[in-house]
């Protein structure tokens, strides 16, 4: 059974649709990589499944039960989201920040115990954050405020981490450290869906793939199969310059916008 | 920026300093007092004018002006953190323009005349239902900007309402009267008033009081809140109508106190990490704290008549607040 299943999502925003019947599934420990172009629908998608938005119609079901049957605290305890622009109202030192991360596990008046504080020192780690753990969120540089927040979705130990372009701010050290992190999240049995728009980080990291284009889903599957030269010239209308040399991967390279 | 201290050592502080005020409030008035006779006075024996002024004046006063204050400070530090904006203040969402607007009338059609609750109801039911006024307007799903517009718009209307009934008002009297409830006052404060200010200001507390995690969430923006468990439309309503039920307590009975709500949790917040949960207690005690100081302070300074403790906490607060915003400028936050 699916961990995460939804059957013809659609989404509407000014009678303008923006996601048109999309049919997504999601199995344990699995990282999906989710590609398109601008403004096909990822982060809408991204959005829906995470609960900050409800779908006009169609099913979402998270281990076969419909997700609205999920509290709204029960649902944030499996499904962490990380949107793409993180707004933070306050000053907080990363440290604190990083810990509110766990209050879906927690009571009103409850405080972090010795379970969440490991966990807490363990992801700030992970993430490469010790330097900064005391610094205010605002001052630092936007890759390590990427970190910060992604570190904030990971605490809770989410089955399902929903990552909306997590490595678009990070230099090449760090995006490679962050897919690593997302691989490591799918090995200890928890499952990502990830938004890319770096094809070869798409192709190196996601065994599946899944390309969005006009609120529909163009293709889907693994690298080979989805980042094929026609697929690629209608999604993204570019030309591709496939290189299969001596590096242990194929990569691509956009080379040249195609006018049509 | 001022160092961090741990949250224990804060809430001592201003415990302590609440305990030393309200003592010196005690003793402090246009009739000296010997605390030791009016204690006994009060509690073992004989009723004497020493007692009778602790017991109906004194203490009340000082009640009044500990629980309006800390009102003011928690709906402050609520309403920042609900709308995500430092500069919100506790009658963004009506209940202060509201509550006045509500007593106006009250002093207006003489209704406060006619039985001691008329004043405070009317403050109280004005209060809530200008901050219904709000909540409507902006509509279930509103986000924090259409809040903040739809605030300002029925503050601005509900005040052009009370200039009008000034306008209008029958007498030089009634202008006079409407004028100086609306300064803010904690001169003619008895037991009635506390008893009038405890219903609406203890059940407005106790809906705050365990939404502090879902405030922490909003830290992270409305889409992501929801996403880790906040139920925003149901946190929206609940906190207005505590705000409104305890904001428009606390104005009934004491008229326009402005800068409390707006100076103390932006001035206690790097203090608590800027953790909006965290600032919730503190913000209660420190708005306590200042009104106490400054009533206080009313009742020392040399005027005739007294200076209402309204006009004072303007005075001071809005200096005070520009160079807050200076300080922060300065440190780049």
């Amino acid at each position: 059974m699916n961990l995460l299943s939804g059957q013809a999502l659609c989404f509407s925003c000014d009678a303008q649709p923006i996601l048109d019947g999309v049919d997504i599934t999601l199995a344990g420990g699995e990282m999906l990589g989710l590609i398109g172009p601008n403004g096909a629908g990822k982060s809408t998608l991204l959005r829906l499944l995470a609960g900050a938005i409800t779908a006009d119609k169609g099913m979402l079901t998270l281990e076969g039960r419909p997700i609205s049957t999920f509290t709204p605290r029960e649902r944030a305890r499996r499904i962490a989201y990380l949107p793409q622009m993180s707004e933070i109202a306050w000053p907080m030192s990363v440290e604190r920040l990083v810990a509110l991360g766990r209050i879906p596990h927690l009571e009103a008046w409850q405080h972090p115990g010795p379970y969440d504080t490991e966990i807490i020192e363990r992801i700030i780690t992970e993430t490469d954050l010790l330097p900064y753990r005391d610094r205010p969120f605002n001052t630092l540089s936007g890759g390590e405020q990427a970190r910060a927040v992604l570190a904030r979705a990971m605490v809770s130990e989410p089955d399902i981490l929903l990552a909306d372009e997590p490595v678009s701010a990070l230099d090449p050290a760090h995006q490679l450290d962050v897919m690593t992190l997302l691989s490591k999240h799918c090995e200890a049995g928890h499952s990502v869906i990830v938004v890319l728009h770096d094809l070869n980080l798409a192709a190196h990291f996601c065994k599946r793939l899944k390309l969005l284009y006009r609120g529909r889903t163009l293709a889907e599957g693994d690298a080979n199969q989805v980042l094929t030269p026609q697929n690629l010239e209608k999604a993204y209308a570019i030309e591709m310059n496939l290189s299969v040399g001596p590096s242990p991967a194929p990569f691509r390279l956009p080379w040249r916008r195609l006018n049509n | 920026m001022i160092t961090a201290m741990t949250q224990h050592r804060l809430l001592f502080t201003l415990g302590g300093l609440i305990v030393l005020t309200a003592l010196l409030s005690l003793l402090i008035g246009s009739q000296a007092i010997p605390l030791m006779d009016a204690l006994h006075e009060s509690f073992v024996g004989e009723a004497g004018i020493y007692g009778l002024i602790l017991t109906e004046l004194r203490i009340p006063r000082t009640l009044v002006a500990l629980l309006a204050g800390a009102t003011l400070g928690l709906c402050g530090a609520v309403m920042q953190s609900l709308l995500r904006n430092p500069l919100a203040s506790p009658g963004l969402v009506g209940s202060a323009s509201g509550a006045a607007l509500g007593a106006v009338i009250t002093l207006y059609f003489g209704l406060a005349t006619l039985f001691t609750y008329a004043l405070p109801l009317g403050g109280i039911i004005g209060a809530l239902l200008a901050t219904l006024t709000v909540y409507l307007l902006a509509g279930r799903d509103a986000g924090t900007l259409t809040l903040i517009l739809a605030g300002v718009a029925v503050n601005a209307f509900t005040l052009a309402l009370v200039s009008l009934l000034l306008n209008l008002a029958p007498s030089p009297y009634a202008v006079q009267e409407i004028a100086l409830w609306m300064l803010g006052s904690l001169a003619n404060i008895s037991r009635n008033e506390l008893w009038i200010l405890l219903p609406g200001t203890l059940a407005g507390w106790m809906m705050i009081g365990r939404q502090g995690r879902s405030l922490d969430l909003l830290t992270f923006g409305e889409e992501t809140a929801s996403s880790m468990g906040a139920e925003l439309p149901r946190l929206r309503r609940r906190l207005f109508l505590a705000v409104a039920l305890a904001v428009g307590s606390a104005i009934s009975v004491t008229g326009a106190i402005g800068f409390i709500g707006l100076v103390v949790p932006h001035l206690l917040r790097p203090l608590v990490g800027y953790q909006p949960s965290r600032l919730l207690v503190p913000s209660a005690m420190g708005g306590g704290l200042l009104l106490l100081l400054a009533d206080i302070g009313v009742r020392l300074l040399p005027a005739q008549g007294e200076i209402k403790v309204g006009v004072v906490t303007a005075l001071i607060g809005a200096p005070f607040f520009l160079w807050l915003i200076i300080q922060d400028k300065r440190s780049g936050l």
